[in-house]
């Protein structure tokens, strides 16, 4: 007796649904065992990580405010991904668009009125953009892989805003510390919520819904789908490769720009050396368990919002290191990964001895 | 010899092998025939430890065997010369061989056992010549001579000459006879029912994984084995009458060279000829001498450096892409289906969205496609086509090759262009199938579209084309009328005999003869 993988004859809708489930309720049974050995009650472990931050509101508030940037930056991880193109520096575009949105903040504080937070979302925007076209143009012009890329990026931006923060933009009122001046009222991002959500999280709802309206409705969307799907397909309907490696990039740079001015604009109200627990790799993990869809990933980025929040609130009640957090996103993504090959293949149990295969001609034309 | 009963293999839902039983005696060349998708592959995989079978005995040699993998398949002797070469195009015929065989044996010592078994078998071959230089007949003979080596009892052939011309069959056939003098079998995988005539004392047919029937081919008419294969009988095609209309020049092609994009690319090579509205004009020539290089440039996926190499309907397309070549009239049909003409995982309704969006401005409103437009026109061109699908809009990749390819031929010619462009139009799709989309590429001539075929296959060519011109290594001969020429003829060029390409801006006959001044002519004869 064995276990086989059989190849299914169609791809299995049902298991598109449900495999994102089963990864959960996997990560939550492994979670239970980690619990476990580490000798805490495991109940009660995945009670205060998974569920008390549902309980009262203000922890909700905060699943909602951490939820903003990972959605916003996993709806743009999604196009690039759907397009084959492997956008894994999230992070240093985030970093790099709240750097240039917090320009007008930092350098010119004088500068007061309405017009200021809009033009700051523009520049985090472009900002963004910009540092998403980097590897892009890499990627074109020198065939460089951007996976290396965009991640290598990720560290000049950090480096970057740390020099920046300690050096040049430090707060001249700010006793030394690393961090730029608090910005002024017309710079921060208006409050929606009773304590720190902001307008931010409607921007990203409204973004996954109008990015998912783009990818299954427009001719440009379909092209996206499809220079990832079949690129020779997508050169014979007449989309240019290095086009949509241009376009995916720069939006999915864009996006994760306008999350990192959303962020420095609203919970943390100024530049500090770090900005980010990791949103732009943990939209990775978004972009996956949410189907590579934009309104998955609005639910995905929810759950992995609430590791966040139970993360620490694991620490504060049951006393483990908050790194579990880390952990639970990885197993979750390792979950994920695992549970899609159920929706192209079937488990079979079987008796009979396995083909073995020598590699000599794996022929696959029929004759 | 060799005795399968019972082989059963099911992927699936779908039994690929049902029950078959096969015998093969010695010293007897047996052909396994049947369409594509009958079950040949699996079966052959099966017997050559491959796969291994879900219910049934092989026996070999009077002993109940079964091989766990291919390389105990050729210990116990059995060879396979595959349909599909695996050599590596860097490294010379000898040192492919030496990676074949086991143990370790010096290069010199094996380049001597090549030159033996080459000269004793009259496969003419130069150890020391690059594979990345050879034709696919001098390949093949590699591949035949390394399976050889192996000193098998029985050697599998899968589709020999599908890669061949007629000329290098033949030689293909007489040392498949002296194999068969020295007393060695072997199985002869083939859906070409003239070499199988020619070769072959017994035959056994499958149909749908079944086994339909087994004779002796060489007493079996053609049409008979041909109603055995594909199940009923096939209607004719209906040849286009000699009184239509022919029309203004739709494409011209002129002195158009590329860069080959690989060292074992093939490079166009000063290529012009002209097709005109109401004809069918075929590119004959085996795979490999430019056919896709040549495609990529007329659908625009390769763009010229010059507008005017290539004139569509009299204006200079070089450099416009594929989309506005659509828009001006054309259509296109590539080589590869999966993953070229239709996006395998998507749906059918998006693989009209695919090719139909450019041309058509209804397909979108402000960029927005308009679903219920595509899905109206994915039933029009299932129903006026015959495609047979499991549920309304399934994966494009789940419909079988020719129901595939009727679809994908359909969404073209349903948008009625002036121009088709095909290449190899039925190309592993079942005989059914192939007919259904030779006899809708005539009438689509009679109606006044210019028609290009790319074609490996001539009894295709013959069958539906106006006029022949043979691809060779990046070259072009001069079209002819295939009133003035026959297989034989074209078989010797495809094969590079008495080939001469030709000249810049000469145009084919059909394109000169005419009175009327054509469009784009005057381009054309300038240049």
């Amino acid at each position: 007796m064995q276990l086989q993988l059989e190849h299914r004859v169609t791809p299995s809708f049902r298991m598109m649904l449900l495999s994102p489930l089963i990864a959960v309720g996997l990560t939550l049974a492994t979670g239970a065992i980690i619990f476990a050995s580490l000798g805490k009650d495991p109940l009660a472990g995945l009670y205060f990580f998974f569920f008390e931050p549902l309980t009262v509101w203000w922890s909700f508030e905060e699943v909602l405010v951490k939820m903003t940037p990972l959605a916003l930056i996993a709806a743009g991880l999604t196009i690039c991904f759907l397009a084959n193109v492997w956008n894994i520096g999230a992070e240093g575009q985030f970093i790099f668009g709240a750097i240039i949105g917090a320009i007008l903040p930092v350098l010119f504080p004088e500068l007061q009125g309405y017009y200021v937070l809009p033009i700051m979302l523009l520049m985090g925007f472009l900002g963004g953009m910009a540092y998403g076209l980097v590897p892009a143009l890499f990627k074109v012009r020198f065939g460089a892989n951007e996976i290396l890329t965009s991640l290598m990026l990720v560290y000049v931006a950090e480096l970057f805003l740390d020099w920046l923060v300690r050096g040049p933009w430090r707060n001249p009122g700010g006793l030394n510390f690393p961090e730029t001046r608090q910005f002024h009222e017309f710079a921060s991002m208006p409050i929606i919520g009773d304590d720190r959500l902001n307008i931010g999280f409607l921007i990203a709802v409204a973004v996954s819904i109008l990015l998912f309206v783009f990818l299954t409705r427009t001719f440009s969307g379909f092209g996206v789908r499809l220079s990832g799907n079949a690129p020779k397909a997508a050169k014979f309907a007449g989309f240019d490769r290095n086009k949509t490696t241009y376009f995916v990039l720069g939006l999915s740079g864009a996006l994760a720009g306008l999350a990192g001015i959303i962020e420095v604009a609203g919970p943390i109200d100024q530049l500090r050396p770090a900005i980010s627990p990791g949103y732009g790799f943990t939209a990775i993990i978004v972009a996956f368990l949410g189907r590579l869809n934009p309104i998955g990933t609005l639910v995905a980025a929810f759950v992995l919002s609430i590791t966040y929040i139970g993360g620490e609130s694991a620490q504060i009640t049951i006393g483990v290191t908050d790194k579990i957090t880390r952990v639970f996103q990885g197993i979750l993504l390792f979950y994920v990964l695992a549970c899609d090959t159920l929706i192209v293949y079937r488990l079979r149990l079987r008796r009979a001895t396995p083909p073995a295969m020598d590699g000599s001609n794996p022929q696959e034309a029929s004759s | 010899m060799l005795s399968l009963s019972g082989i059963t293999k099911r992927f699936g839902t779908l039994a690929a092998n049902d029950a078959i039983s096969l015998e093969v005696s010695k010293g007897e060349i047996h052909a396994l025939l049947g369409e594509n998708g009958a079950g040949k592959s699996t079966l052959v995989k099966i017997l050559y430890g491959a796969l291994a079978p879900d219910e049934g005995e092989i026996r070999w040699k009077g002993k109940s065997v079964r091989f766990a993998n291919p390389a105990a398949a050729r210990a116990a002797g059995i060879g396979m010369v595959f349909q599909h070469f695996s050599l590596f195009d860097a490294l010379t015929v000898a040192e492919n061989v030496a990676l074949a065989l086991p143990g370790d044996r010096k290069l010199s010592d094996i380049a001597k056992t090549l030159a033996d078994v080459s000269k004793q078998y009259g496969l003419p071959l130069d150890p020391q010549a690059q594979i990345g230089d050879l034709s696919a007949g001098e390949r093949q003979r590699v591949e035949i001579i390394r399976c050889l080596l192996a000193n098998p009892e029985l050697i599998i052939m899968d589709e020999p000459t599908s890669v061949l011309t007629p000329q290098e069959a033949d030689a293909l056939f007489e040392t498949l006879r002296k194999l068969r003098a020295e007393g060695r079998s072997i199985l002869y995988i083939s859906h070409k029912l003239e070499e199988v005539r020619a070769l072959c004392e017994s035959a056994t047919i499958l149909r749908h994984g079944k086994v339909v029937g087994t004779c002796d081919p060489r007493e079996t008419s053609k049409a008979d084995l041909a109603a055995m294969m594909v199940g009923a009988g096939v209607a004719d095609i209906r040849a286009a009458t000699d009184d239509r209309a022919i029309g203004e020049r739709a494409l011209v092609v002129n002195g158009l060279s590329t860069q080959p994009a690989s060292p074992f690319a093939t490079a166009l090579k000063d290529i012009s000829f002209a097709v005109r509205h109401g004809t069918i004009s075929a590119i004959a020539g085996i795979a490999g001498n430019g056919q896709s290089e040549l495609f990529a440039c007329l659908s625009g996926e390769t763009l010229m450096q010059d507008a005017s190499t290539i004139l569509l309907f009299g204006q200079p397309a070089g450099t416009t892409g594929i989309n506005e070549r659509r828009r001006a009239g054309a259509a296109f049909v590539s080589e590869e289906r999966l993953g070229h003409g239709a996006a395998p995982t998507l749906s059918l309704t998006d693989n009209v969205v695919l090719t139909r969006t450019a041309a058509d401005p209804e397909m979108t409103t402000r960029g927005f496609v308009r679903r219920s437009r595509a899905r109206s026109i994915r039933e029009t061109i299932c129903e006026a086509f015959d495609v047979r699908r499991g549920s309304p809009d399934p994966a494009a990749g789940s419909l079988s090759g020719g129901n595939l390819q009727k679809f994908i031929v359909g969404r073209e010619i349903g948008r009625v262009p002036d121009l088709i462009i095909i290449d190899q139009p039925t190309w592993g799709v079942d005989a059914g199938a192939a007919q259904n989309i030779r006899q809708t590429l005539i009438d689509s001539a009679e109606n006044g579209t210019a028609i290009l075929v790319i074609s490996q296959d001539l009894d295709e060519i013959f069958e539906i084309a106006d006029e022949i011109a043979v691809l060779f290594e990046g070259r072009l001969s001069p079209f002819v009328p295939v009133k003035d020429t026959n297989r034989e003829q074209i078989g010797l060029l495809m094969g590079g005999e008495g080939f001469e390409p030709s000249n810049t801006g000469q145009l084919n006959p059909l394109n000169t003869d005419a009175n009327e001044p054509a469009a784009g002519g005057g381009h054309a004869a300038s240049a």
